[in-house]
């Protein structure tokens, strides 16, 4: 998918840590001061992919995938081991001020803000940093507010914020001198439902508004429908996929639901597939991918079905399946 | 989408940075001021380390006809009450505290920033100093009242002094952020900072004034840094340098800070490519 118009371009990018270890005891400790044992662990493996300008591309995998990893390769607080990576024209291990001044990284267990002071003190010395002219400041900044409306929240020291709270205040003080591309990294990570749709809604208000290309990861996987038409799939430092959303499905899932609603609350459906909900008369069925359309020409053939609807297994089922085949 | 990223554009180089240091400053002064009374108990837990030394040396000075070393008891209090706000100006960033930066993450968000890290401390901690200056005058007072120093500076030496406490300032932030950078190497760098620190208060003035130390110890002095953080300043002041010597020690003040930076700018880029090698 590699094209000359892509504002982030990654090839064979690879990251390898060395670990040290040892054995418990005084034995191994006294060993270990003449000959130290390390281990590599190889947090990411030769991945390859590109984002095109104003995307919304969501990065998943469990813990430990390579995720946050690639993340930090990207926004230039790691060097990769081999590979290549490059954003904006710069690469970011460089960490040349014109790259920096285009981007962001946004860490949703973070705080980059000044704890003893309003939100509104930290803004204005980011405008410092940011060499940004006062009247863009202004406008910038009063826009970000209004759209994630913390006019009230900005005047309080960022220690009497609750986490939520926090986190918009630390997301208009990253998005000051209008990134670019905007590295999120677990942006919801602890909030409670209301405000993880408050922060998918700005994010998706900012991407929209200025053209921003957004690379997201989040355990939640509402962030990601809301967000990302595609999604790249990572797990033991390899992508398993890298698609749309929508096909991930297809490709990964094994199964489909089956939705029902019989005339005869009663009927037994145990032959047709495995019975996963029953919620009134509405009875949910599992059944095999290649199975669907047999099933359920065989549910209309034999019932009196008042309402019968096909589905694909929930996002977070399917993202489970794409890990537990690569295992 | 509506419209096509672009950057927004950019005040010039220059104007900038001293539009940072300016707002680091004030962030800084509103920080400290949030919490006045800590400052105030701090200054006063740092004032008992020249007030031991002072009541020592005046107790000595008395005991030998009131003078050691030609220095006298006024002498030993002007020493030590000015030494109360060098102290003050030359405390930086210490080396101990970039293993907190590292630790809680700090150093990853300074690192996304487009700003040298130096920056950050030396406009931070400059702003403070307007907050423990305002705090120390009092305590000046005070000790002035119950001591008698002796001092009766010249316009140049307060000229020189003031320009001293600040090259004291930049000094120290050098070697101290040069330190500092074994910390990206070991987590167990504090055998080493209280070497550094040790040398530190037998070879700056900073223990005893350098007069009173031995031929060889303040020729070796005369070459080291240290001098120029604590001795220089406090001696600009109460001593009666000439203004040969005075010009000669704000130059190798700068010639220290230059050689401090450098030092400093070689141990960063071969510690960030260890912090970025390791993990963030």
């Amino acid at each position: 998918m590699s094209t000359t118009a892509s504002i982030i371009h990654v090839s064979e990018l690879t990251k390898i840590f060395k670990v040290p270890e040892r054995e418990p005891g005084l034995r191994a400790a006294a060993k270990s001061l003449i000959r130290r044992k390390t281990r590599d662990v190889h947090a990411v493996e030769g991945i390859s992919f590109d984002i095109e300008p104003g995307e919304v591309v969501g990065f998943l995998g469990p813990n430990g995938a390579g995720k946050t990893t690639t993340l930090k390769m990207l926004s230039g607080l790691l060097y990769p081991t081999s590979g290549e990576a490059r954003v904006l024209g710069h690469i970011p291990s460089r960490r040349e001020k014109d790259y920096l001044r285009r981007m962001t990284m946004v860490m949703g267990n973070r705080n980059q803000l000044q704890w003893d002071l309003p939100a509104l003190d930290s803004f204005e010395l980011n405008r410092a940093i940011y060499r940004l002219r006062r009247a863009d400041y202004v406008a910038m900044r009063d826009e970000l507010v209004e759209l994630l409306d913390v006019g009230d929240l900005v005047r309080k020291p960022v220690r009497n914020l609750s986490l939520g709270e926090r986190m918009k205040v630390e997301i208009v003080g990253s998005l000051l001198h209008r990134p670019l591309v905007l590295f999120l990294d677990e942006p919801t990570i602890g909030l409670d439902v209301t405000m993880q749709k408050r922060i998918r809604t700005f994010v998706a208000d900012y991407n929209e508004r200025h053209g921003a290309t957004v690379l997201l990861t989040s355990h939640y996987m509402a962030d990601v429908e809301a967000l990302c038409k595609r999604v790249i799939v990572i797990h033991h430092g390899r992508i398993l996929f890298d698609g749309d959303l929508s096909s991930l499905g297809n490709e990964f899932a094994a199964y489909k639901t089956i939705g029902v609603v019989l005339e005869d609350g009663d009927a037994r459906l145990d032959d047709y597939g495995e019975i996963v909900d029953r919620d009134g008369d509405r009875i949910t069925l599992r059944v095999p991918k290649a199975d669907t359309s047999r099933v359920a020409a065989r549910l209309l053939s034999d019932h009196e079905v008042l309402d019968l609807t096909i589905e694909e297994p929930p996002i977070e089922d399917v993202i489970e399946m794409v890990f537990a085949q690569s295992r | 989408m509506s419209s096509q990223a672009t950057p927004l554009p950019e005040e010039g180089r220059l104007r900038s940075l001293v539009d940072f240091y300016g707002t680091m400053m004030r962030t800084s002064v509103v920080s400290q001021l949030q919490y006045r009374v800590a400052q105030y108990f701090y200054m006063l837990g740092m004032v008992a380390e020249p007030v031991i030394y002072l009541v020592v040396w005046t107790t000595i000075a008395r005991q030998h006809g009131g003078a050691v070393n030609g220095i006298t008891v006024g002498q030993f209090a002007a020493y030590y009450i000015v030494w109360t706000l060098v102290r003050n100006m030359n405390i930086v960033f210490g080396a101990p505290f970039w293993e907190w930066r590292i630790r809680e993450g700090r150093l990853a968000g300074d690192l996304l920033r487009p700003l040298n890290i130096l920056h950050y401390d030396l406009a931070f901690f400059a702003g403070w100093k307007f907050v423990v200056v305002a705090l120390w005058i009092p305590i000046a007072v005070g000790l002035s009242a119950v001591f008698h120093p002796d001092l009766h500076p010249s316009a140049l030496e307060i000229v020189v002094f003031v320009a001293a406490i600040w090259g004291a300032y930049f000094v120290r932030s050098m070697f101290q952020a040069t330190i500092g950078m074994l910390n990206f190497w070991t987590t167990r760098g504090a055998a080493v900072f209280d070497l550094y620190m040790a040398t530190e208060m037998l070879l700056s003035g900073r223990l005893v004034p350098l007069k009173l130390m031995p031929g060889w110890v303040q020729t070796l002095a005369d070459f080291l840094p240290f001098k120029w953080t604590f001795g220089f300043p406090i001696e600009s002041l109460v001593g009666s340098l000439s203004t040969r010597s005075l010009l000669l020690g704000l130059g190798a003040q700068v010639m220290w800070t230059v050689i401090g930076y450098v030092l400093f700018t070689f141990a960063w880029r071969a510690a960030i490519k260890r912090f970025s090698a390791v993990g963030a």
